[in-house]
């Protein structure tokens, strides 16, 4: 499973808006490259991320071959209620890699 | 930055994408090489992405780009989106278009009134020297638009590693 | 006065004299004064990218190596937790590699110094260099001396391979013949393309770079500046690439370990 990175604050107040970071580990190989014998390296990237609080989806993207190796992505959202922060990419062969993060909102 | 809305050259073609302002954006047949990305190419997939007889307002759309790439492999993205992100007024989608990329997709994002705010951040690719188009989708459909420009140049050296 | 011991005093002082000088301190090229880490040569953007530990991609070899820390191997199941307890424990390790390591009785940078204790100590299969898994450790073990100043230790047993290294570094190398004090001692901050050349640090190794798409170690920065001259470039962990890893250290003297840093 490839490595992910979470940063999401332990706690907030209730209607803060909060700004969440993730990283993976992954190639997001384009499809475009060739290696050394001029064989085409087939595409193969991550196409969809995303974050799922105390059960509601509140963000989601598109990943195309244009996002850069081991996507970065910024985002925010307010926080509503302690719960957990349900992470997904999603990769081109629906493979799923998940992680988590809770965060206590008082 | 925020720039004008891209202009393509006008021909006899039956489909066109209206925007307000008086710019003009024609959809062109795909060319044959989908690694030869080109203007017309970014005006198909907007047209997917949007829809044909739509319009387009330049503004509101903040975007965060550096002038000069460090490298085209990764090069910081911020969009930042004016909006009161309420259930009656948000940001529902914003589509970032490359008129260069092989793919003229980049990256979309979907918010909703849970963002807060409309901000957010990544870091893509670029082929090459190019004007990146951010669009923004409202909840009641009315699009906005941003552009930016970037230079990318090329590794001072041949790293084979 | 008498000429003979004149004459004698004279041709002892310049025979002798090339021999102190070897024993002492080497004259700098560059001053430590005027020492700028690469990170002066990147982009804001990319400098920034590098601080903000919560955006640099190369926490993610930071947290692979935390989670290989505890993973136990070899036929008694230790990890490196079992002898070294907290990662925070070889705080200032890598300040002072590469180094002469006792138990392999040569000189190894601190890639070489993980090998050492995965084959000797855990007694498990060892990582080639670039694999995934000794990328993570040794990022998280610079990692850890993030912040402090290099200080690497040239003399006795070392010294030689000091020379070695010095010797490459000045050497003009490959197709394009040229050496790494070309570009990096007489052409620093000058441009070749659009692109600043940098004093060639290795002070932010393992990095994350841009060009790589990935996180590599300094072994593989070399051999692409190698590459770069069109020359063959010596194989990683081997002592040349070793010996001059122990000069740029050397040379980097006081400079702080930025280890995960962002590079083009």
């Amino acid at each position: 499973m490839p490595a992910t990175r979470i940063v999401v604050p332990a706690t907030a107040k209730k209607g803060d808006v909060i700004e969440i970071k993730t990283l993976i580990n992954h190639v997001m190989e384009t499809g475009f490259r060739h290696d050394n014998s001029g064989k085409p390296i087939p595409r193969d990237i991550i196409t969809r991320f995303t974050c799922t609080y105390a059960g509601e989806e509140v963000f989601r993207m598109d990943l195309f071959t244009g996002v850069a190796a081991n996507p970065f992505v910024a985002f925010t959202t307010i926080a509503t209620e302690t719960g957990d922060l349900v992470f997904e990419w999603t990769d081109q062969h629906g493979v799923v890699t998940r992680g988590q993060a809770r965060i206590t909102v008082t | 930055m925020q720039g004008s809305f891209l202009q393509a050259q006008a021909g006899g073609f039956s489909r066109r994408l209206i925007i307000a302002g008086g710019l003009c954006v024609l959809v062109l047949p795909l060319s044959d090489n989908p690694a030869q990305a080109t203007p017309e190419s970014m005006a198909e997939a907007m047209r997917e992405a949007l829809g044909t007889e739509v319009s387009i307002k330049a503004g509101r759309v903040k975007i965060d780009l550096p002038e000069l790439a460090e490298n085209s492999n990764s090069v910081p993205l911020k969009i930042s989106v004016e909006s009161p992100m309420s259930t009656t007024d948000h940001v529902k989608t914003i589509y970032v278009f490359s008129e260069l990329n092989p793919v003229s997709n980049v990256v979309r994002f979907h918010l909703g009134p849970r963002s807060g705010v409309a901000r957010v951040q990544t870091r893509i690719r670029l082929a090459g020297t190019q004007r990146i188009t951010v669009v923004a989708q409202m909840n009641d459909g009315s699009l906005w638009s941003g552009a930016a420009n970037v230079v990318v140049t090329q590794a001072a050296c041949f790293d084979g590693t | 006065m008498n000429v003979r011991r004149v004459v004698a005093s004279v041709v002892l002082t310049v025979v002798f004299a090339p021999l102190l000088a070897l024993a002492e301190e080497p004259a700098r090229a560059i001053p430590l004064p005027q020492l700028r880490s690469g990170k002066e040569f990147v982009s804001a953007e990319t400098r920034a990218q590098q601080d903000d530990l919560t955006v640099n991609p190369g926490m993610l070899w930071v947290d692979q190596g935390e989670k290989l820390w505890r993973e136990p191997a070899g036929p008694a199941g230790r990890s490196c937790a079992s002898c070294h307890g907290e990662p925070s424990s070889l705080t200032g390790a890598a300040t002072r590699y590469p180094a002469y390591d006792a138990g392999a009785q040569r000189l190894l940078d601190l890639e070489g110094r993980i090998q050492q204790c995965r084959t000797e100590r855990q007694k498990a299969l060892p990582f080639a260099y670039e694999m995934q898994p000794l990328l993570a450790l040794t990022t998280l073990v610079a990692y850890q001396s993030r912040g402090l100043p290099i200080h690497v230790d040239i003399s006795g047993t070392v010294r030689p391979a000091f020379e070695i290294g010095r010797r490459l570094y000045y050497e003009q190398q490959g197709q394009l013949n040229i050496s790494c004090a070309q570009c990096h001692e007489q052409n620093w901050g000058k441009r070749l393309r659009t692109e600043r050349i940098s004093q060639g640090h290795p002070n932010g190794f393992p990095a994350y770079r841009l060009e790589w798409q990935t996180l590599g170690s300094l072994s593989r920065r070399l051999r692409a500046c190698f590459q770069g001259v069109r020359a063959e470039p010596f194989e990683a962990g081997s002592s040349e690439l070793v010996a001059i890893e122990l000069y740029l250290a050397w040379r980097a003297e006081g400079l702080p370990i930025e280890t995960p840093a962002v590079r083009r």
